[in-house]
């Protein structure tokens, strides 16, 4: 580790920049994650908001989550294929 | 001395870290992408959320994914033809 110090970073200070920066995209990640899904399931399951949420309207979002997240996992899949895909044919 | 010949043979740039850097940029923007291809998939797939999503959900999906990245390239591809002719933009 002696040979990747930059004289600024020790090596223990480096992987905790690097924990840090992974922290905070995952962080950042699932922020963009919690607004279209509240966004997008809020058009979805409350027509005509209320006093309060009734019960199928918290059934109908715990459902639209779920079903965002399945959604999300199948574009993730289709997406790295197609790009695999492209890279096959370079 | 031998972290001030380390940091003069690395020019003051620590690879490790630059990979690094650059290897979860592209993870970010991988991600980015997703959640894009997720917002408008999503409005133009999903219905009423159910209880999982259907096979007709899943292909058009998957389709909306495949035929937006066509659309991009083909756009791509049209563009930079029209530059090398060099009077679209006019």
């Amino acid at each position: 580790m002696d040979s990747l110090s930059t004289g600024t970073l020790s090596g223990v200070q480096k992987e905790e920049l690097m924990d840090q920066v992974k922290q905070q995209i995952a962080i950042a990640n699932a922020q963009e994650l919690l607004t279209k899904m509240s966004e997008k399931c809020f058009k979805k399951c409350i027509n005509k908001p209320g006093t309060a949420l009734d019960n199928s309207e918290q059934k109908c979002i715990a459902m639209c989550m779920d079903r965002y997240m399945d959604a999300w996992n199948l574009v993730s899949r289709t997406y790295s294929s197609r790009i695999q895909r492209e890279r096959n044919n370079m | 001395m031998s972290d001030l010949s380390d940091y003069s043979g690395n020019k003051g740039v620590d690879s490790e870290l630059q990979d690094f850097l650059m290897a979860e940029k592209q993870k970010a923007q991988f991600h980015a992408q997703i959640h894009e291809f997720n917002d408008f998939c999503w409005d133009k797939c999903v219905d009423k959320p159910g209880a999982k999503l259907d096979s007709r959900t899943e292909t058009c999906i998957t389709n909306c994914v495949e035929r937006f990245i066509d659309v991009s390239l083909l756009i791509t591809n049209r563009f930079a033809q029209m530059l090398e002719k060099g009077g679209g933009m006019n």
